[in-house]
């Protein structure tokens, strides 16, 4: 989230596309309701199916799965050619006036620089802004430069009509008139929209470029930086948040630094590569602190091993020799028999990952798989059989498997972040059961015994291993406190100024990433988490809830990061001369009195900046604003476009219907074997999608009595018209089929499924909740992934579990 | 001495017109009041803070234990519910959270170390030393065997891909980081967690 939870009651309007959080995240749904009851707020829901959400909302619309950007695009197309834009904020806080590089282009679909035999753009020169002599980018401040990014973002979405939104999104007009005109009168300053999202918008092969047209509008209308504004992630996992923060990814470290790839063998090039500078005079461009949070984190990891001579252990870490080792390649390998071992910590891949029966395949391929997890998952018994839900010969699956009880979050004391980026501690309330074992122990304990093995046998490259620095009470076992404390940093010298004085002495923590330095005095683990366990103590345990603004920030309660901010970009939440859009939107502003900026939040600004000197509020981008071109930061194009699900209902795409290659996102995630594996419409007529239950989460509450009470069977739900085509009433057996598998379930036959009109034709949406399985205390039931396409976003590799194709029959 | 009488015979007494507290003092009191007043049952329970295991919303909870916290005297969850005092949840749990004690009590929860050898269809119990020590030979063995210095073009590469490793986004930061450092400078790069999915 840009905003966080408590922010939401803060809106005058409210869209909630992509996600369903009346049912999935209802506390947090909570501020919603408040935002409608006290602040006078308007819902907007627009979802394939009618959900709890929309119940409750003012405006509610269907949806095709999968066409998010298209109906986004055609209000990007509304907002511009009605002048409903926040003319102040467009010109001042983004990048509409740069002008862009005369190469750059769009033709029929396809962005300059493809490669159609690798599926990829290889060539992304010509994505960036046009550069001056100077080396800053040139701008046109009329906007009317037909280069500029205004005009080219202007054009771009002009065959985006709203005949062509209807057609494509199966939304009638005066549904989207209605919802448009709405959303058009929060360009005034002083009004806003939030915007709540969650896998609803990431689980697509288009995933990030929905996100994006996203941002887009939010930044067309004024609403980034805003108190009630923001484009928000509901995040699923209570703390997939801190591990995206950490880093555990194929690609990333810590803090959202990222790992060289082959061809960087040079530290300093590596290094300059990612220390952005600005590319427009004055303006901040954080990021060119880079080498300052990467030397920390070497020195947390490496210690004295880790000096100026060896380019601080650059050579140590794993370059990556492909683009990308994320799960889909993984299993891929996997299936192909490449990989023999795997680890699943607190994860349950068999359930988890689509196409069930390649994951099946490559696991048996394994030599040896380990599980670390509280509960008895499936994928820890995927040998096991289990009748028609889990049809397998353990005679013939050769993998050795090795599992680990570990505690639950009951059971452990450290912190975990919400999707609000809020640190929150907790305690243990008793040891976990039987021999349990926290996952730190576990994995602290693995290691003691691996660098055992290096110092009596030695072995293959053993230096990041002997020289890993671990300076832990009990090396056995590191203590939360310990780690926390380690991810925080801490002073390695006596750190001065530049007069010599001593501002923070030697092994004490750190109060925040600005006093961290590239020359090898400091060490962090996570920079972005540095102020989370200071001087001061755990800054995380934090409890006083007071809001002494009124605006629902609560800076005393546990801690976020960066540096406590509660609302990232707030200094837009000002004008130009650093005065508040509006009395109801003060947040932060400039003092000229105290000579810095002020307000309800940590202002995410340089604190004595004045608004005179122009420094713009994104402080984390090379332009200083907020973007609507995105140069070369995406794979699949610097505007986003619609492009069909790899599985989808209708032949081609109605925007590029004479281009096959346009079909699909040109760039998206791919293998041979998972592309033979996509079904015809002709064979599997219905659009399907993937959903959870208010009584659910994911596979974990099938195992919990009173959860698996109240939902305790798997279901499908179907249209009255579909029910009818297929010959089967409420309450019936059906068989759900993809190219890839199929699973049996009881019929729902609901009004809540409407057939959507797209084209010629009418387009049934089947719905399919995902939370049954073979082990557990519910019922047992079909893995839903023995349906769903290996197709992965082309950025973030997510797979598209939310769009494809099945049949449903009589069972 | 005291005349015994029931709490109900001593309020009826009261109502018909001598003062109770004068009643007292003249020898009559009533019986402990335990038969009809139920102790709060969480009185002697730990109270420990938390946060709900499930979605990113981070609501607070407060989770009651016995056991005194001597070293022989194991504790043991037997309440949760949602923390008045936290900013977003303000004392509310949802379905999902409504069950944590089912989910922390589960009859699903693994309680010792286990392998399952090629080819059969059972567990069998293993002690964490045999399954430790299995798992750090497997992981040597595989890195020894697979690991990547340099690249075809001679580059530096420092790699094992060989194995990999899906760590999980409902532990803690501290379980997460010391993951990400154990598993990094094996050379690791197939390494994801729930936010790839």
């Amino acid at each position: 989230m840009t905003n966080h939870w408590v922010d939401i009651r803060n809106a005058n309007l409210i869209l909630s596309m992509g996600g369903n959080s009346a049912e999935a995240h209802p506390v947090g749904f909570r501020w919603v309701t408040e935002a409608i009851e006290h602040n006078k707020a308007k819902l907007i829901c627009i979802d394939p199916r009618y959900t709890r959400t929309c119940a409750v909302a003012d405006y509610k619309a269907f949806i095709r799965t999968g066409t998010d950007i298209t109906f986004l695009g055609g209000l990007i197309h509304y907002l511009i050619t009605t002048d409903q834009v926040q003319h102040e904020y467009v010109l001042n806080y983004t990048d509409a006036s740069l002008i862009v590089h005369d190469d750059y282009g769009f033709e029929d679909g396809i962005f300059t620089g493809y490669n159609p035999d690798k599926h990829t753009y290889d060539d992304k020169s010509s994505w960036m802004y046009k550069l001056g002599d100077d080396g800053f980018a040139l701008r046109d401040e009329s906007l009317k430069d037909p280069r500029c990014v205004y005009q080219l973002m202007r054009e771009h979405y002009s065959r985006y009509d709203i005949d062509t939104v209807s057609s494509i999104c199966g939304m009638p007009r005066e549904h989207i008139e209605h919802i448009w005109a709405e959303i058009g009168k929060m360009a005034v300053p002083h009004k806003t929209m939030t915007m709540l999202y969650a896998l609803g918008w990431t689980q697509h092969s288009i995933g990030s470029q929905i996100i994006r047209t996203a941002a887009m509008v939010q930044l067309l209308l004024g609403n980034m930086g805003m108190p009630g504004g923001g484009v928000n992630a509901l995040r699923g996992h209570s703390n997939i948040q801190g591990l995206t923060d950490l880093g555990l990814l194929s690609q990333l470290l810590p803090g959202y630094m990222t790992l060289a790839n082959a061809a960087e063998q040079d530290y300093p090039a590596y290094i300059k590569k990612r220390a952005k500078q600005p590319i427009l005079e004055g303006e901040v461009s954080y990021w060119k602190n880079y080498e300052k949070f990467h030397v920390s984190l070497m020195k947390s990891w490496f210690g004295n091993a880790a000096t100026e001579e060896n380019n601080w252990c650059f050579d140590w870490l794993p370059k990556l020799s492909r683009p990308l080792y994320d799960v889909l390649d993984t299993f891929d390998r996997m299936y192909k028999g490449e990989i023999n071992g795997y680890f699943c910590q607190g994860f349950n891949p068999l359930a988890s990952f689509p196409n069930r029966q390649k994951v099946t395949e490559g696991l048996s391929k394994l030599k040896y798989l380990v599980v670390m997890d509280p509960l008895n998952t499936e994928t820890s018994e995927f040998w096991k059989n289990y009748g028609e839900y889990n049809d397998v010969d353990s005679s013939q699956i050769q993998t050795e498997v090795i599992r680990l009880p570990t505690t639950c979050f009951a059971e452990d004391d450290g912190s975990i972040v919400n999707s609000a980026r809020w640190l929150q501690w907790h305690w243990a309330a008793a040891p976990g059961p039987g021999e349990a074992r926290p996952d730190t122990r576990i994995m602290g304990d693995l290691f003691i015994r691996i660098r055992e093995l290096y110092r009596q046998e030695g072995g293959v490259f053993p230096d990041p291993i002997l020289n890993l620095d671990w300076d832990y009470n009990i090396p056995e076992a590191p203590s939360s406190e310990e780690l926390a404390q380690e991810y925080n940093g801490r002073a390695l010298v006596d750190l001065t100024d530049d007069n010599g004085n001593v501002t923070r002495k030697a092994g004490e923590l750190l109060s925040s990433f600005s006093e961290m330095t590239a020359d090898g005095r400091t060490a962090s683990g996570c920079w972005i988490f540095s102020g989370a366990w200071t001087q001061d103590g755990n800054q995380m345990a934090r409890r006083d809830n007071s809001d002494p603004y009124g605006t629902g920030n609560t800076l005393g309660w546990a801690w976020a990061w960066p540096a406590n901010r509660r609302v990232l970009y707030n200094r837009a939440s000002a004008d130009t001369q650093g005065r508040p859009w509006g009395k109801e939107k003060a947040f932060v502003w400039w003092s000229s009195e105290q000579g810095r900026w002020i307000g309800a939040d940590v202002p995410d600004f340089p604190l004595t900046s004045e608004p005179s000197k122009g420094v713009s509020p994104f402080i984390m981008q090379t332009t200083g604003g907020g973007n609507f071109f995105a140069g070369q930061s995406m794979v699949d194009g610097p505007f986003p476009e619609h492009y069909e699900p790899y599985e989808s209902p209708i032949d081609n795409n109605p925007l590029h219907p004479n281009n096959p290659l346009a079909r699909n996102n040109p760039a998206g995630r791919i293998f041979d074997k998972d592309r033979a594996d996509l079904g015809s419409r002709e064979e599997f007529p219905h659009a399907a999608t993937t959903y959870r239950l208010t009584e659910h989460f994911h596979y974990w509450t099938k195992h919990a009595r009173l959860n698996a009470v109240v939902q305790p069977e798997q279901f499908v739900e179907i249209s009255h018209q579909l029910a009818e085509e297929v010959g089967v009433v409420a309450g019936d057996w059906v068989k759900v089929s993809s190219n890839r598998g199929f699973i049996k379930a009881v019929a729902v036959v609901t009004k809540r499924l409407q057939p959507l009109r797209i084209g010629d034709r009418d387009v049934h949406h089947v719905g399919i909740p995902i939370h049954w399985g073979f082990t557990g205390v519910a019922k047992k039931g079909y893995l839903a992934n023995a349906l769903t396409p290996v197709v992965g976003d082309a950025n973030t590799q997510t797979p598209e579990y939310k769009s494809f194709i099945v049949k449903v029959e009589k069972a | 001495m005291t005349v015994n009488v029931t709490r109900r015979q001593f309020f009826k007494l009261g109502a018909a017109g001598v003062a109770s507290s004068s009643m007292a003092m003249m020898g009559f009191a009533p019986e402990s009041a335990e038969a009809s007043v139920r102790q709060f049952k969480l009185t002697h329970a730990k109270e420990t803070r938390n946060n709900c295991t499930y979605c990113s919303v981070g609501c607070g909870v407060l989770i009651y234990s016995h056991g005194d916290g001597s070293k022989n005297a194991r504790q043991e969850v037997f309440h949760i519910e949602g923390d008045p005092d936290h900013p977003v949840s303000r004392g509310s749990l949802c379905p999902k959270g409504s069950g944590l004690l089912d989910f922390v009590r589960s009859e699903g929860r693994l309680e010792y170390p286990q392998v399952r050898a090629p080819g059969s269809s059972e567990w069998k119990r293993v002690s964490w030393d045999e399954a430790l020590n299995k798992i750090a030979r497997y992981i040597k063995d595989d890195r020894d065997a697979n690991f990547v210095e340099r690249d075809e073009k001679g580059g530096t590469v420092n790699h094992w891909t060989t194995t990999g490793f899906l760590a999980a986004s409902g532990s803690s930061n501290e379980a997460g980081y010391i993951t990400h450092k154990v598993v990094r400078n094996l050379g690791m790069v197939a390494f994801d967690n729930q936010a790839r999915v």
